[in-house]
């Protein structure tokens, strides 16, 4: 079935799109935080479900529930049309060529080890080589040491500029007849940068590897199609795209997760099973071994639902706007220093203060309503490379608004005060 | 309480002392029980350094690391503690400071002089943070596998 030709944005109605109307569809924010007026800054870790996936999810629970791909009575077809049509809303949202190329799995770092156990054991060798870049999280990490450490393959990260910029001298002098795999962030979940995807994807093509972009960080912002893009897979993750926990997405141009061996066995994921032999179904199928998260498959359409209904066209300007103010707020305060400065960024902005830990400065935020991430951000390898231990980070989702940015900077000016900086 | 009370309750002068200017701070070259403490929560690292007499008794305790205020406090205030316990006095008082970071009723034994049950009191105020009992207990625990002589890295 071809989707290509559907653009679900010309026929989904618009919202009235102002970030104070946007922020009453969220229950979360009108609750306190320690007696004060919450401003979650947090979406980088997880973002905020709107009532529309709340209310989709419930309403499936409790009217429409039952298994999937097994039942002959109504409801189970019922309820395998929505889970398969939820299929359907993520190829669109990717602009994937079908719906057979969308595997639901658990989230991103499950995704990512589907491609590791499944498409890579089978593929690398020893010597063969694994290119990664500086900024990976440790998803995109240590599923490749495992692989490693089976298959003898070889991993090289692409190095970082200062400005958390990706070195693509290095990348050119990197990508080469070696490399078997090129797999990175499209945006850095701890910097923020954006990175050069058409760029490396051609640097990858130009020696006939594998490409894996890891879009956990980039679906929530930006338009991605998967086949402008034109890489083997892309990845995300259903919670930081104002849907639920416990589904990601794992797309796979057809014909390559097709000749892919299965993930897990189980049922499902079959056509017919004897105890000398078992054949199983094609993709997606074949790699969804068991009962799947059917309720949040249906959350999570009705998410890209919500997040199309607002359009990328006022999302992208008003995260946009935000950060530029937020930059040029915290850079004027006194002992601040910002980290990951590119020019091609989107809703993060990491931080450290002089004289004060990551974690001091998130309590004292906390304590004035104040939600940001502190530590290391699961990048371990990046945190060493910037010579830093933990910092800040207050990212930024399409409801937040001046108002979390003002209660951001008066929450620093009290770190400041209480640690007496 | 108002929130501001919590972070005084918190953030006591003594505990922005001692995390600016930690005791200690330094690796002793006669050290003979030594202890690497990691907090993956945050990624803090902490060694302890410490010497034992012939005595059995501790005659110089120190640290080196990086940390936030309450871990480093915790650290220093810990150091200037120790000098003249046996390691298992040492071990007991762990358990007294992990009880005095967790439970709202712990007490600190009754043997030590009031200016260090003073001083061990301050860090009673993360009861408050679940979250950071951890930055506060890192070296204490970091101490004891230093005891037991565990050369492995310990994680809180």
């Amino acid at each position: 079935m071809s989707l290509a030709s559907i653009d679900p944005r010309a026929r989904t109605p618009r919202l009235n799109r102002t970030v104070e109307r946007i922020r009453q569809d969220f229950p979360i924010l009108a609750r306190t935080v320690h007696g004060k007026r919450l401003a979650y800054l947090d979406t980088a870790a997880s973002a905020q479900k709107p009532e529309q996936v709340i209310e989709a999810m419930s309403r499936f629970q409790r009217e429409e529930y039952a298994n999937i791909h097994r039942g002959v009575y109504a409801l189970s077809q019922a309820a395998t049309d929505r889970f398969e049509a939820a299929r359907g809303r993520v190829a669109r949202f990717l602009n994937a060529s079908s719906a057979d190329e969308i595997v639901f799995t658990r989230n991103t770092t499950e995704a990512i080890n589907v491609v590791a156990q499944s498409w890579a054991r089978k593929n690398l060798k020893a010597g063969d080589e694994i290119v990664l870049t500086e900024l990976e999280h440790h998803a995109n990490i240590v599923p490749w040491q495992m692989i490693r450490a089976e298959t003898g393959a070889v991993i090289k990260p692409i190095r970082i500029h200062d400005d958390g910029s990706l070195d693509l001298d290095h990348a050119r002098s990197l990508i080469g007849p070696r490399t078997k795999l090129v797999a990175f962030a499209h945006v850095s979940n701890a910097l923020g940068t954006v990175l050069p995807v058409r760029e490396l994807v051609r640097l990858a093509r130009a020696v006939d590897a594998t490409v894996l972009i890891d879009g956990s960080q980039a679906v929530q912002h930006m338009a991605v199609d998967v086949q402008a893009l034109d890489p083997d897979f892309y990845v995300f993750t259903g919670h930081k795209l104002y849907g639920p926990t416990g589904i990601g997405v794992l797309y796979g141009k057809g014909a390559v997760l097709n000749a892919m061996p299965p993930y897990q066995g189980g049922g499902d994921m079959i056509e017919r099973v004897t105890f000398e032999r078992t054949t199983f179904k094609p993709a997606p199928h074949r790699f969804e071994a068991g009962t799947p998260a059917i309720t949040e498959a249906i959350g999570l359409a009705a998410a890209i639902d919500y997040v199309e209904q607002i359009g990328f066209d006022w999302i992208g300007p008003h995260e946009e706007e935000l950060l530029t103010e937020a930059t040029q707020a915290l850079l004027a305060i006194d002992g601040l220093k910002l980290w990951g400065t590119s020019a091609q960024k989107a809703s993060v902005l990491s931080f450290t203060l002089d004289g004060a830990h990551a974690h001091d400065v998130a309590t004292i935020l906390d304590q004035q309503g104040v939600a940001v991430r502190a530590g290391h951000h699961c990048a371990h390898p990046l945190m060493d490379r910037l010579g830093v231990a933990a910092t800040s980070r207050a990212s930024i989702g399409l409801y937040n608004d001046r108002a979390d940015i003002d209660q951001l900077v008066a929450g620093i000016t009290a770190v400041k005060r209480i640690l007496k900086l | 309480m108002s929130a501001s009370e919590d972070l005084r309750d918190l953030y006591q002068e003594i505990v922005l002392d001692h995390g600016k200017h930690p005791r200690n701070l330094r690796k002793p070259a006669e050290a003979n029980r030594i202890g690497h403490g990691y907090n993956a929560m945050c990624g803090d690292k902490i060694d302890v350094y410490l010497t034992i007499g012939s005595d059995g008794r501790i005659t110089d305790a120190a640290f080196q690391g990086q940390g936030c205020a309450i871990s480093t406090a915790s650290a220093s205030i810990m150091t200037e503690t120790l000098k003249g316990f046996t390691e298992e006095e040492a071990k007991s008082l762990y358990q007294s400071v992990h009880a005095l970071c967790t439970e709202d009723d712990a007490v600190l034994p009754d043997s030590l002089d009031d200016d260090t049950a003073d001083r061990l009191m301050v860090l009673a105020g993360v009861r408050q943070y679940p979250m950071r009992v951890k930055c506060a207990t890192l070296a204490w625990h970091t101490m004891q596998a230093a005891i037991d002589g565990q050369a492995n890295e310990v994680s809180t």
